[in-house]
């Protein structure tokens, strides 16, 4: 799958997540950039991405996350393999 | 229309929701790992389902704090009931940290210190407490060997869940929500998420949220006194495999027979539910002579007609037999269930009763004991001996309705009952019912001043208070205790009738005007010149609205009345005789 079609699946999880639709993820956004992604709504975010990949992360594959471009590139990856 | 409220991102929406006009209820949530989403997860399907859970969330890990400070933030937050979560996790590490001996004694240590949080709490809140029991989480040292070994964890967990279930029989106000049988049904994988509890030490998976919320709102609702009290089963492919009228007696399945199993297995439960005093109802299209026939004399048959209370087969509508049903029984369509393996009737009663719980059964009959265990739709908060009668109850008055077609009038009728009452104050054979009257009744009750056992213990005793209880019984049978009052002294000339109470299976029979005969002799006699009376309208007690004016109290303002002790005529006819 192509990093840019996992950005958008990864937009809509998080517009559905966080009830958002102004949403707009780039590789760049971080939890700075939105206002309701604190802690606790990391946490549903990647419970969400995990089901709708049907793949599992690690505790510490989550904690080296910087922005969405690393999230992106752990789905494609856990894809890939 | 069901709410949406199976996923925690559907909880979550409805948190956005306004509460204004929702019935309120505060609560506190104390426990030992992050608290955040259960919070969120039970407001959320509190208001999927009409109710406001006012929460008091304390921070993480504070119970001690919490409960064992006198002047701490559970305290001040005044709840209604306290929410105390603890994780087998948790429990594991205290576990781990104790010396050989100390572990053998962990089980009755643990059960001790829950009994001391319970006593702490009831030392400083009127709330209703509850605690959840802990899932088996198998920390694999001893292997099934645990099960010989006293001092191995699982064995002094199972311990602790039995203590506490101990604690909770002796404690009229402590509750469980059964962690344990959630997670034996829905499996631990399900139930935690390892990355969670490492990362935010939370020990619920987001997709075990909304049955945890489910459970704790049933346990709280049921303490409410709302629950399920009514089983409406229909008959062809929902109680017996087949269609009757076609395939005839011996065609029907149920046994051995073909899927037979499915259905003995689902007739078994509901005779089980009857037991506990759940009505079953039938609710069939079909001819009523031959809809009864597998009840009468087939041989696999498990639910016969003396477990039906109200046997309804014709070619009518459901929903028109349903409200028929409603009509006999005298209780809210809210308080129903109704089995159906037709999805069209389904919607059609769902559309037009909406509401009713109308479970949506697997295409499987073989699916449909698995899947109704599933939906705990027969929660309660109390259980008692007179629970097991009232199928016989309603067979009772369904008799007495046919009986009083025959008669020319009321008067004839009602005196050829035979009704003898019982009357007296509250005592420790009737407090448990009172208790139990108190919670439960909606319709006739005045006021809708809910009572625990302790509160009514106390209202025994109270010098400020006079109480009644009256049980009925006729030439059909016993109804058992079925009202009571519970008098207030106001004044040195005013008696407050602070709850009349009456089981709505005894209206029509002239039990007000007794009760009330009863309530002006008490007054007379112990020297008080006026009795007064309150309304507070509720959705349910419309029934009683125009209660005192049509017993001749007069309105001394809106829903307050009054009556003088020394002006009541004793002019009306009563056909109760006092025992």
């Amino acid at each position: 799958m192509e990093q840019q079609q996992i950005l958008e699946q990864l937009n809509e999880i998080f517009i559905d997540v966080l009830d958002n639709s102004d949403i707009k993820l780039t590789e760049a956004t971080t939890a700075n950039d939105i206002e309701e992604w604190d802690s606790l709504y990391h946490i549903q975010l990647v419970v969400a991405i995990e089901k709708h990949y049907k793949v599992k992360f690690t505790a510490s594959e989550i904690q080296s996350w910087k922005n969405v471009g690393d999230m992106a590139n752990a789905v494609k990856s856990k894809l890939g393999a | 229309m069901a709410p949406d409220n199976r996923s925690f991102i559907a909880l979550k929406k409805y948190l956005k929701k306004p509460v204004d006009g929702l019935k309120s209820i505060r609560v506190a949530i104390v426990a030992d790992s992050a608290s955040q989403f259960i919070h969120q997860a039970l407001k959320g399907f509190g208001i999927s389902e009409g109710i406001h859970y006012d929460i008091f969330e304390a921070d993480y890990n504070q119970i001690d704090l919490q409960v064992f400070d006198p002047g701490s933030e559970l305290y001040e937050s005044k709840p209604d009931y306290v929410i105390i979560l603890r994780s087998s996790e948790k429990l594991l590490k205290k576990y781990y940290s104790l010396s050989g001996e100390e572990k053998s004694q962990f089980g009755a240590n643990q059960t001790a210190y829950a009994k001391n949080l319970y006593q702490q709490i009831s030392s400083q809140l009127k709330a209703r407490v509850i605690f959840n029991t802990f899932p088996e989480l198998n920390d694999a040292v001893f292997g099934n060997f645990s099960t010989k070994t006293p001092s191995s964890f699982l064995y002094q967990l199972r311990k602790l869940n039995m203590g506490l279930m101990d604690l909770a029989q002796e404690e009229k106000n402590l509750f469980l929500v059964d962690l344990a049988a959630l997670v034996a049904q829905r499996g631990y994988a399900q139930f935690s998420d390892a990355k969670m509890y490492i990362s935010a030490d939370m020990v619920f998976s987001i997709d075990i949220l909304p049955d945890l919320a489910e459970q704790l709102h049933k346990v709280i609702q049921a303490i409410a006194g709302s629950f399920k009290k009514c089983l409406i089963l229909d008959l062809d492919n929902t109680t017996w495999g087949g269609i009757i009228g076609d395939d005839g007696l011996e065609g029907i399945q149920i046994g051995d027979l073909g899927l037979g199993k499915a259905f003995t297995d689902l007739q078994l439960w509901a005779k089980e539910l009857k037991k506990r005093g759940i009505i079953i109802a039938v609710c069939s299209k079909n001819t009523e002579s031959i809809a009864k026939e597998p009840f009468i004399s087939h041989p696999d048959m498990k639910l016969r007609l003396d477990d039906i209370a109200v046997f309804v087969a014709n070619w009518e509508t459901k929903v028109d037999n349903i409200r028929h049903i409603q009509s006999i029984l005298n209780i809210g369509f809210d308080s129903m269930v109704f089995l159906d393996d037709n999805p069209f009737e389904r919607e059609m009663v769902k559309q037009n009763i909406p509401d009713i719980t109308v479970p949506e059964l697997p295409e499987d009959p073989a699916e449909y004991m698995p899947y109704l265990r599933t939906l705990n739709l027969f929660e309660t908060a109390s259980f008692t001996e007179e629970d097991e009668q009232r199928t016989k109850q309603y067979q009772e008055e369904a008799n007495r309705n046919i009986l009083q077609k025959s008669f020319a009038n009321e008067e004839e009728f009602l005196a050829s009952l035979g009704m003898e009452c019982e009357i007296k104050p509250f005592d420790n054979f009737t407090i448990p019912r009172i208790a139990q009257l108190s919670q439960r009744s909606n319709q006739f009750n005045l006021r809708t001043v809910r009572y625990t056992e302790d509160d009514i213990r106390r209202i025994a005793q109270s010098p400020d208070h006079f109480t009644l209880s009256f049980s009925l019984k006729d030439i059909y049978g016993d109804y058992g205790l079925i009202a009571f009052i519970i008098l207030e002294k106001k004044s040195a000339d005013t008696l407050f009738i602070d709850s009349w109470i009456m089981s709505c299976r005894v209206l029509k029979r002239g039990m007000e005007l007794l009760t009330l005969k009863s309530i002006i002799d008490l007054a007379k006699e112990q020297g008080f010149s006026e009795v007064t009376g309150e309304y507070l309208p509720t959705k349910k007690n419309e029934l009683v609205r125009e209660h005192y004016p049509k017993l001749g109290f007069t309105t001394t303002e809106a829903n307050n009345y009054t009556i003088s002790v020394a002006d009541y005529p004793y002019d009306k006819n009563i056909y109760i005789k006092r025992k």
